[in-house]
């Protein structure tokens, strides 16, 4: 069987450049054997065209840079093997996030933005712990539920998917509410759900989600974003209405020899 | 012209960088970060296995503490590390996982109770202490004789880096997204910043600061087949080679990882074979004891990924369309412990190759992985040749890999560097002689320089010369003749095809020609630059004729103690020169805790140095008359070094075997 010859549709503009504007580019390629989309477009800029532009940075489904929209639909598309995909595939860059040029797009920003908003980093009780002695414990299964919610990327697949974000500008979307239910479960978090409440508990927080859920459907790590959604809009709403400080989940205690 | 000022620049926002901005930050300096990518998607959220840090809280690392940690690290680095560097490290090591705990990371735990494991093909039920419950868990890697690698899962440097990069966000500190450092601004004695560009406007700005931190990774990317993220280019080392003050070490230093999928080169971690994962060829047979009796699979990364490429030459390899592979066999694990600890190994085997490795074996061949050299420093990493200079992390030649690195070292000594550098970046920030007092003449001529450069490249002025063609033939140039196996022959052919590549990159000329975000320009200066760093790989390469750890020299297959036991350093004093001037410094003998000898795995017939008798007969004695004391005080009677580390971290680390013996000499 011969080789299929692939045509690559790809949204180019560069805000950058005068009289740039957007238009769709064609690029032919010819598949190879577990030809990736990566591999793909690495091919077309080296042989093809030497000024486009794309984010790849570990090529290996780890680091979230390279997330695009391939044939409407956001995900990564370094590990997106052209096999699976037709013969015409059609590339635009991620709405929801500030356009660099071609298919780049400026998740940094946003998600630093979002993370500066949310507080997304421990609040330690002790800013200074004394690291000589023995970590503070944890049960096992608690560990492994806050990495299980600790494992997003960041690539940005569940804004660009998410139809609250395309109203509201400054909506945390998915990523940002898993960040709070992750320093939710986190005992070692001294923050509790009436701070909580302060970040979140707002129509650009867990209100504004209209449960849509296409950021379940299409996050590249299958983490259970629907499900926290509604866990912490629950939690919000019994703080908001209670209105009260209520206490974060204790540690457990040290087991006696 | 624009210029930014800050007390400390860091290049590079990956784990090493980050942890530096903060370590300068919370001693009240400013400190900015500069790097390629959202620091989050850094190469450091590649490490998927772990990090080294003796707790000895698992039953099977029980008894681990720095003594231990220390001399696996130095055989692995087959005695080219710096002793004292690597005892600075190992006691801070177990401090950096317990300030990462604090910081929010989720360490996977110790569970009390029986366990089942595969150790050696076997399956074994192990059981947990009740009084380590809770506390951070081992598993078991390469060339350590515990368990002794803290992991998240299956995403340790995912969760480290997140953890790391959400703490300079709460300190406020600013990383420069997608800005590029260009070239170090210097007087050829003292460090002043860097000309940085924006990769995305293509704007020019200096960075002035009296602290200048290179932490910009490895060089995988000299390499086709790499296990590198595609920002690993090495473009740390040459600034610094650039400035031909500042030295590179032991560059010819590269570790080539056992288990790459083969073809894409992608990684799969050491874990699968730290869990009981099995190498296999085409028979189906288990070939690692053959070669090593005693660590079969665990031995160290540069002896079996030697030893598979030696399986394979004797033509028991499978071969594809691709070329020949050997098979990695995790399917004995089973399905429970593949979903939870290795699911990250579970996607790529999906993703790339379309099988399922709970019931199918991944083909793997051995690819570069890790850059052991880099920007030469002392022990408070800072240059010895350039002051502000300093440089952690793998971007760095601290040196505590020497000629091998330790799975689970590496990210751990992201973090440690970062930590103790940092504190030694704090003090060089206070101290007032080294207030920057900088005319600006110097600032705008490196500025002029560098837009001189970039502008001759668009016109193509110079030439024609295709960019990512020249590069794409160093890649071949170096995985063909300075890879796991490497004669005297071959690198000459390398040197001199790369140095015909260099001249060949002052001609290059570009298809597209835009001043602002330009892939093509970008790949232009870097090649130049790359050329370089991978001249120095394999001139040093040449020059060694010995084999040492990761450095195997079939017409040299033995480590020779007499002529080679230094570290090789690689400057660039002429920037129109076509090759690096070498030298070599030695390691004193006299000054070592452990001297010279047999690794524990790989070959036996190293050429023994006259003074190591010598020495190892003085440790022995010392051992032996301080038979009665602790093992702190016969370590220091041995090679004192506590003095080395900032005082913040110069504590004794606590451990649960601690409270275990007192309890038994209370009884």
């Amino acid at each position: 069987m011969s080789a299929r010859q692939l045509t690559i549709r790809i949204l180019r503009y560069n805000p950058q450049e005068p009289g740039s504007t957007p238009r769709m580019q064609e690029y032919v390629v010819e598949e190879a054997d577990g030809m990736t989309l990566f591999i793909a477009l690495e091919e077309i800029r080296e042989r093809q065209d030497p000024s486009l532009q794309y984010d790849f940075v570990c090529r290996a489904g780890i680091c979230g840079s390279c997330a695009m929209t391939i044939n409407g639909r956001p995900t990564l598309a370094c590990r997106t093997l052209t096999r699976n995909l037709g013969q015409t595939i059609t590339l635009t860059p991620m709405p929801g996030f500030e356009l660099i040029a071609d298919l780049s797009v400026d998740t940094g920003k946003w998600m630093r933005g979002m993370s500066e908003r949310l507080e997304s980093w421990l609040h330690m009780r002790e800013e200074n712990p004394d690291l000589t002695k023995l970590e503070e414990r944890m049960e096992p299964k608690l560990a492994q539920e806050i990495y299980e919610l600790d494992r997003c990327i960041e690539c940005g697949c569940c804004v660009a998917a998410c139809g609250t974000a395309r109203m509201r500008e400054d909506f945390v979307g998915a990523v940002g509410l898993n960040k709070i239910a992750r320093f939710r479960l986190d005992p070692r978090d001294t923050r509790g759900d009436a701070e909580f409440y302060e970040l979140v508990g707002d129509d650009n927080g867990v209100f504004g989600c209209m449960s849509l859920l296409a950021c379940h459907d299409v996050c590249p790590k299958d983490l259970p974003l629907g499900t926290q959604i509604a866990f912490i809009r629950r939690k919000m709403v019994t703080s908001g209405v209670r209105g009260e400080k209520l206490v974060p989940a204790a540690g457990i205690e040290p087991a006696t020899p | 012209m624009k210029i930014i000022h800050t007390d400390c620049l860091v290049i590079g926002g990956g784990l090493a960088g980050l942890r530096l901005a903060i370590a300068a930050k919370r001693r009240g300096h400013d400190a900015l970060v500069l790097s390629l990518v959202p620091p989050k998607r850094s190469h450091s959220s590649a490490a998927q296995g772990g990090m080294q840090a003796s707790l000895g809280n698992v039953i099977k690392g029980q008894g681990d503490n720095e003594d231990v940690h220390f001399e696996d690290t130095i055989r692995g680095s087959d005695w080219g590390a710096d002793q004292r560097v690597v005892r600075m490290f190992v006691n801070t090591a177990p401090k950096a996982v317990r300030e990462l705990a604090a910081w929010g990371v989720p360490w996977s735990r110790v569970q009390r109770g029986d366990r089942h494991v595969i150790i050696n093909g076997e399956k074994v039920t192990i059981t947990e202490r009740d009084e380590a419950h809770g506390l951070v868990a081992q598993r078991d890697f390469g060339g350590t004789r515990k368990w002794r690698t803290c992991y998240v899962s299956d995403g340790t440097g995912h969760a480290m880096l997140f953890a790391v990069s959400d703490r300079a966000i709460a300190q406020q500190i600013p990383v420069h997204e997608r800005i590029e450092a260009l070239s170090l601004i210097h007087d050829g004695a003292r460090c002043y910043g860097a000309v940085a560009r924006n990769l995305v406007t293509g704007e020019l700005c200096a960075y002035v600061a009296k602290a200048t931190a290179i932490a910009t990774g490895g060089a995988g990317r000299l390499y086709r087949v790499t296990t590198n993220a595609v920002i690993c280019e090495g473009i740390g080392a040459a600034l610094a080679l650039e400035t031909g003050v500042a030295t590179l070490g032991n560059m010819e230093a590269v570790q080539f990882h056992p288990t790459a999928i083969f073809p894409a080169g992608i990684l799969v971690t050491e874990g699968c074979r730290g869990d009981g994962g099995l190498l296999v060829d085409v028979d189906g047979h288990r070939f690692m004891p053959d070669y090593e009796p005693e660590k079969k699979e665990l031995a160290s990364r540069d002896v079996v990924a030697r030893r598979m490429e030696q399986h394979i030459r004797s033509g028991k390899s499978v071969k594809s369309r691709f070329g020949e592979h050997l098979w990695l066999d995790i399917r004995l694990l089973g399905a429970k412990h593949i979903e939870t600890n290795l699911r990250e190994v579970k996607e790529i085997c999906e993703y790339f190759l379309g099988i399922d490795p709970i019931h199918q074996m991944i083909p793997v061949r051995p690819a570069q992985h890790y850059t052991m050299g880099g920007v030469r420093t002392d022990h408070t990493g800072q240059s010895p040749t350039l002051k502000g200079l300093f440089s952690a992390g793998e971007a760095a030649c601290w040196d505590m890999h020497g000629f091998n690195r330790l799975g689970g070292n590496s990210v751990a000594e992201t973090i440690v560097a970062g930590m103790i550098v940092g504190e030694y970046i704090a003090d060089y920030c206070d101290a007032a002689q080294n207030e920057v007092t900088l005319p600006t003449a110097l600032v705008r001529d490196a500025l002029r320089r560098e837009r001189q450069h970039l502008e001759s490249l668009a016109s193509g002025e110079n030439g024609q010369e295709d960019a990512m063609a020249l590069r794409t033939r160093m890649q071949q140039i170096m995985t063909d003749k300075v890879g796991v196996f490497r004669t005297g022959e071959a690198l000459k052919e390398a040197v001199d095809e790369l140095t015909q590549l260099l001249t060949r990159s002052h001609h290059i000329g570009l298809r597209y020609s835009a001043m602002g975000a330009n892939p093509e320009l970008v790949t232009a200066y870097r090649v130049q630059k790359m050329l370089k760093v991978a001249l120095c790989v394999a001139q040093g390469a040449l020059s060694r004729t010995e084999s040492r750890g990761a450095h195997f020299r079939e017409d040299y297959p033995r480590r020779d103690d007499v002529a080679w036991l230094s570290r090789t350093l690689a400057s660039w004093p002429d920037a129109n020169s076509l090759k690096p001037k070498l030298a070599w410094e030695s390691i004193d003998i006299d000054a070592m805790e452990l001297p010279p000898g047999w690794r524990g795995y790989g070959l036996r017939d190293h050429i023994e140095h006259p003074q190591t008798a010598q020495r190892a007969a003085r440790v022995e004695n010392i051992r032996k008359t301080m038979a009665d004391a602790s093992r702190i005080e016969i370590q220091r009677a041995l090679m004192p070094y506590e003095s080395l580390l900032p005082e913040r971290y110069q504590g004794t680390n606590e451990r649960i075997d601690d409270h275990v013996q007192t309890q038994k000499t209370a009884t």
